[in-house]
């Protein structure tokens, strides 16, 4: 499975990792329903860092849609709300 | 839905939305191409608004630097000069510069981790480019309708993808820079007309206080020769005028007759 960590780059994640990704998202998805800040930096961390360490990253001259893409390490909820809203991605 | 998924639902469609597609995959290959160049030279740009927004931080803070050292010189001659107050008066406004560049320095840093991000970016996107025009070439040569399209639509929602990451990174960037823009812009104001650089302007009204602190026996002593000078020969003021006149004096004495013996006097 590839997973795009945005501002970082693509990851190829082993399918038998996803179970880990859904229970580090769950935190994620309370901290953003929270709105705690803190609590959110570190589920999001949480859940970057598990993609790091389990995936592997793909070279950068690598082309191809990812199955997961994830917001950057240093986002936060307001950045997060933003995209999820109707901002559109590419400005001018 | 996690939120996993639905950010990554959200902002594949706002990626694709990025890349028209054409009837035949090979246009919509070269499309996709041109646009990628086009992000990459927009990328440039933005990296090199981040990286003038950083350099003029880096100038009021080496101002600021300079005034803070001015103002703690001022300190010590002041209390060298046993005057508490202004040395008070000069610690308390390197005290208010202090607190300016230590947030300047906190957004100082924030750019500076903008830009690497975004060098980093432009990186990976000059990659992906380079590799992308090349598989389109290989794509376009081999071109069988049946399975290119399947190719053809991977290599090109994933160049949309970065696009679209590119594009984000850009758009966090640019609010920073605005940001920043207005706060260094309130900061060069708060220089020109208020506390700040004002403190640096009161700091010479307090070094020139300093100075006729210092100055102020010597004056005394200046006063006193000039006085005894004046009371004791009125001539010995003239002194100050006598160099331009002395060749002036000696071609035409007469439009001068009062300073030719003064002359005779000096030499």
């Amino acid at each position: 499975m590839i997973v795009r960590i945005s501002g970082e780059g693509q990851f190829d994640v082993p399918e038998g990792h996803v179970d880990e990704l859904n229970r580090l998202d769950d935190d994620l998805t309370k901290a953003v329903d929270s709105g705690d800040e803190a609590q959110f930096t570190t589920a999001l961390e949480a859940l970057l860092a598990s993609v790091r360490t389990a995936g592997e990253e793909l070279p950068a001259d690598w082309i191809g849609p990812s199955d997961l893409v994830l917001p950057s390490p240093d986002a936060t909820i307001h950045e997060v709300r933003e995209v999820l809203g109707d901002e559109g991605l590419i400005p001018g | 839905m996690g939120l996993m998924r639905r950010f990554s639902s959200i902002f594949k469609a706002k990626a694709s939305k990025t890349l028209d597609k054409y009837e035949d995959p090979r246009e919509t290959l070269d499309y996709s191409y041109e646009r990628t160049l086009e992000m990459l030279q927009k990328m440039r740009r933005a990296v090199a608004d981040v990286a003038t927004s950083r350099k003029r931080i880096e100038l009021q803070a080496q101002q600021l630097q300079r005034s803070a050292a001015k103002l703690e010189g001022q300190a010590k001659q002041a209390v060298s000069q046993n005057r508490e107050d202004l040395a008070r008066e000069a610690l308390t406004r390197r005290q208010g510069i202090a607190t300016q560049l230590t947030d300047l320095q906190a957004q100082h840093d924030q750019l500076k981790a903008e830009e690497a991000r975004m060098v980093e970016g432009s990186q990976r996107l000059q990659a992906k480019v380079d590799a992308f025009r090349i598989r389109k070439e290989t794509m376009k040569a081999n071109y069988t309708a049946a399975e290119a399209q399947t190719r053809v639509n991977e290599a090109i929602s994933g160049i949309g993808e970065e696009m679209g990451d590119v594009g984000l990174a850009m758009q966090r960037a640019e609010d920073k820079v605005a940001q920043m823009q207005a706060r260094s812009g309130a900061l060069d104001e708060l220089m020109a007309s208020g506390a700040l650089d004002d403190a640096s302007m009161s700091s010479d009204r307090l070094q020139a206080e300093l100075d006729r602190d210092l100055a102020e026996p010597a004056v005394e002593a200046e006063l006193a020769r000039l006085r005894g000078e004046l009371t004791g020969s009125s001539t010995t003021a003239k002194q100050l005028d006598a160099p331009a006149e002395d060749a002036a004096g000696a071609q035409a004495p007469t439009e001068a007759p009062a300073e030719a013996p003064v002359e005779e006097e000096r030499r």
